[in-house]
C-alpha cells in the first residue's frame, strides 16, 4: 500500500503528523502545564457543583392530586385553576412561579411568595390546588420537598 | 468602470491585518460547516490566527483581526445581527480583554497555550453572560457551564498548541504576506 502513495502526498502527511518538528510537549512551558492542570481541576469540580438540579425548569399545577397543567418556566404568563371553592391564579415568570391569588381564608399559599427551587411546593388546601416546581433529571434532586 | 474618486490611504499595517483577518474569516466559515453537539460548542479555529497575531504584532492588531473576523465572518455565513452574532461578539470582546492582561504574563513560563486557554474561558464566559442576561433570563443556562468549560479547556489547549507550532516557524516575508505561515 505504502509505495502507491504519491511523493507529494507522503510529504504532506509527514508534515501533518509533525515530522521534522519538535515534539508537541516542547511547545508547553511550565506555566502552561500549571495553568492547564488548574483549569482541569476547576472544570472537574464544576460538574457536581452545577449539575445537582437545584433550579427549577417547570411548574406543575395539581387539583385534587391530579395534574392540571405543567408550565415551562421560560416565559412569563398567568394560569387560572378552578378549584373546590373558587379560582386560584398562578403566575409564572422566568425561573420562578407563585400563587398570585387564592380564595382560601388564610392565604398561606399566596403569602409563601415566589418559588424558585426544584421541588418547592405551595399548597392551597381549601381550594384543593397545589403548585410545585420541578427540575430536570429528578433523581439527584437536592430536596424531596420544600416548605416554609 | 468609473475610477473611484475617493482615495483611502492604505498602510502596510492595514494590508497585514486584512490578510490575517481573511485567514480567520476563512476558518470561521469552514468551522460553520462542522456539526456541533450543542450550540456554542465550537473549536474556534479562528482564534489560532488571533493568537499568532497577538504574539507577532501586539494586542491592537489582534483586536482588529478578532473583531473583523466576527463581523465579516457573520456576514459570510448569514448570521450578522442574529443572536449568534452578538454571542460571538460578546465572547470576542471578553477574550480580547483577557488577552490584554495575559500578554503580560512572564514569557519565560507562559506560552500561547496559556493565553489560548484563558481566552477560551473568557470567550465562553462572555457568551454565557450575554445569554443569561438577554436570551435565557434565568439560571438554566448555567447547567451547561461544565460542558462549555470542558470544551473551552480542550479546544483552548489545542488551538494554543497549533498557534505555538505556527509561531515556532520563522516568519518570512512571503509567510507574513500570505497571512498564515
Amino acid at each position: 500500500m505504502k509505495h502507491s502513495v504519491p511523493d507529494g502526498l507522503r510529504e504532506l502527511l509527514a508534515q501533518a503528523v509533525g515530522a521534522g518538528h519538535a515534539p508537541w510537549r516542547t511547545l508547553l512551558k511550565p506555566g502552561d502545564w500549571a495553568l492547564l492542570l488548574a483549569a482541569g481541576v476547576l472544570v472537574a469540580t464544576s460538574y457536581p457543583l452545577l449539575w445537582r438540579g437545584g433550579t427549577a425548569d417547570r411548574a406543575i399545577v395539581k387539583r385534587d392530586g391530579q395534574v392540571v397543567t405543567e408550565l415551562a418556566l421560560n416565559v412569563a404568563r398567568k394560569y387560572e385553576v378552578i378549584g373546590a371553592i373558587g379560582t386560584t391564579l398562578i403566575e409564572v415568570q422566568p425561573g420562578r412561579a407563585r400563587v398570585l391569588s387564592d380564595p382560601g381564608p388564610r392565604q398561606y399559599c399566596v403569602l409563601q411568595g415566589w418559588l424558585t427551587r426544584a421541588n418547592a411546593v405551595a399548597i392551597c388546601a381549601p381550594n384543593h390546588v397545589t403548585l410545585q416546581l420541578a427540575g430536570r433529571g429528578g433523581r439527584n434532586e437536592a430536596y424531596d420537598t420544600l416548605n416554609y | 468602470m468609473t475610477r473611484s474618486t475617493i482615495e483611502l490611504p492604505v498602510t502596510a499595517d492595514d494590508y497585514r491585518i486584512a490578510r490575517y483577518a481573511a485567514a480567520a474569516i476563512a476558518l470561521t466559515v469552514a468551522e460553520a460547516a462542522l456539526p456541533s453537539p450543542l450550540p456554542g460548542i465550537k473549536p474556534g479555529l479562528a482564534n489560532i490566527i488571533v493568537l499568532v497575531v497577538l504574539a507577532r504584532y501586539g494586542w491592537r492588531d489582534a483586536a482588529w483581526v478578532s473583531l473583523l473576523r466576527v463581523v465579516a465572518g457573520s456576514l459570510v455565513i448569514g448570521q450578522f445581527l442574529a443572536p449568534g452574532f452578538f454571542l460571538a461578539l460578546s465572547g470576542a470582546v471578553c477574550s480580547l480583554a483577557v488577552l490584554a492582561l495575559a500578554q503580560h504574563l512572564p514569557p519565560r513560563f507562559f506560552g500561547p497555550v496559556s493565553a489560548s486557554v484563558l481566552a477560551a474561558f473568557a470567550h465562553i464566559g462572555g457568551q454565557l453572560a450575554l445569554a443569561r442576561v438577554w436570551l435565557v433570563p434565568h439560571d438554566g443556562v448555567f447547567y451547561l457551564l461544565p460542558l462549555f468549560a470542558t470544551a473551552a479547556l480542550v479546544f483552548g489547549a489545542i488551538n494554543g498548541l497549533v498557534a505555538a507550532r505556527l509561531l515556532e516557524a520563522p516568519v518570512t516575508a512571503s509567510a507574513a504576506l500570505k497571512g498564515v505561515s
